[in-house]
């Protein structure tokens, strides 16, 4: 089965994440399916990544961390987050089928950026279910 | 699970190569990557192990131009083939569109097909995916051993082990040499389209 979305949606989830999370200091957000398919990305303008190869290693990723936390008895790990020397990558998981990943450097807290994913995964799973 | 964005007009599918350990999965988009570089604005995606053997899969996106209006991305993968990899396989085949499955010509390898197979219909129905309702190219890789005096099957052999109640289209192939690799891809992706085309009429959505 597959996902159709039309212009309303897409441009409420592109508003979402431009005004709470590109608004806020992220670098790039964007928002896949588990099967690695990217629905809206949206960036600052000032990086140039290949978002497809992003989506297709972050669903591969989030879906072995799922897997291993199976292993050792939880339902999920919540927080996914990858810490570099200037840029690091956090995931969060939106519901069943969808996932959020951001990217952002030193000037982002993590502390501030997961205030603001709760507030942005509310909104998209509004638009989403 | 494709994506259709009405928007932006973009149809994205997700095509997967199966089939056994070292069946010639990776060396089919190696070859797709080396010769449709236009169609590809990406590096190949590989996570290996040491030993070179795929550890979780190669990836690259394919554009394959307009139809009917939308512009359509092709997200090619391939699977570990080795026997141990079994969750990850599974992982790859989330949300899959159409599967090409790579058998391995070699006499030796006869018996690995057929699990292999076996394989991706378990871990397709995890999915409720019906191997016998999923767009599905067989390929009969490695043709070209048969040159170096290796014993291969014949194909009947291999259409009664494999393809004798799938029905599925099948090719003769040699990656290494590039021989129906192209073929073999654009079977797949007309079978995959067609499948979304059907499903988007059914109102399956």
């Amino acid at each position: 089965m597959s996902l159709i979305l039309g212009s309303q949606h897409l441009d409420r989830i592109q508003d979402t994440l431009q005004k709470n999370l590109i608004g806020s200091g992220v670098q790039n957000t964007m928002l896949i399916d588990m099967a690695g398919n990217i629905i809206v990305t949206v960036d600052n303008g000032q990086v140039t990544r290949d978002m497809y190869s992003l989506a297709a290693l972050a669903a591969a990723n989030f879906g072995a961390m799922c897997s291993m936390a199976r292993i050792v008895g939880e339902e999920e790990f919540s927080l996914l987050f990858h810490k570099g020397q200037k840029e690091s990558i956090y995931f969060s998981r939106v519901n069943e089928e969808f996932l959020l990943v951001n990217i952002f450097d030193n000037e982002v807290t993590l502390g501030f950026l997961r205030l603001k994913m709760a507030q942005v995964i509310q909104e998209l799973s509004r638009v989403l279910d | 699970m494709a994506f259709i964005n009405l928007k932006d007009r973009v149809i994205q599918a997700k095509i997967v190569y199966y089939g056994p350990g070292r069946c010639g999965k990776t060396t089919n988009l190696e070859y797709i990557y080396s010769r449709c570089r236009e169609q590809i604005n990406s590096e190949m995606v590989t996570v290996k192990t040491q030993g070179d053997r795929t550890l979780f899969f190669d990836f690259f996106p394919f554009d394959i131009g307009k139809i009917a209006g939308y512009d359509v991305k092709i997200q090619l993968y391939t699977v570990p083939g080795q026997v141990k990899y079994n969750s990850t396989r599974r992982l790859v085949l989330k949300g899959v569109d159409g599967v090409v499955f790579v058998a391995d010509s070699e006499a030796e390898r006869r018996n690995k097909n057929v699990a292999s197979l076996m394989n991706l219909q378990e871990n397709l129905a995890l999915y409720n995916k019906n191997i016998f309702e999923m767009p599905l190219v067989i390929q009969y890789n490695k043709r070209d051993l048969a040159k170096q005096g290796i014993e291969v099957l014949d194909v009947e052999t291999l259409d009664r082990d494999l393809n004798g109640v799938l029905k599925a289209p099948s090719f003769e192939a040699s990656a290494v040499e590039g021989d129906n690799v192209v073929v073999t891809l654009k079977k797949i992706i007309s079978l995959t389209m067609a499948s979304l085309e059907k499903e988007l009429e059914n109102g399956d959505w």
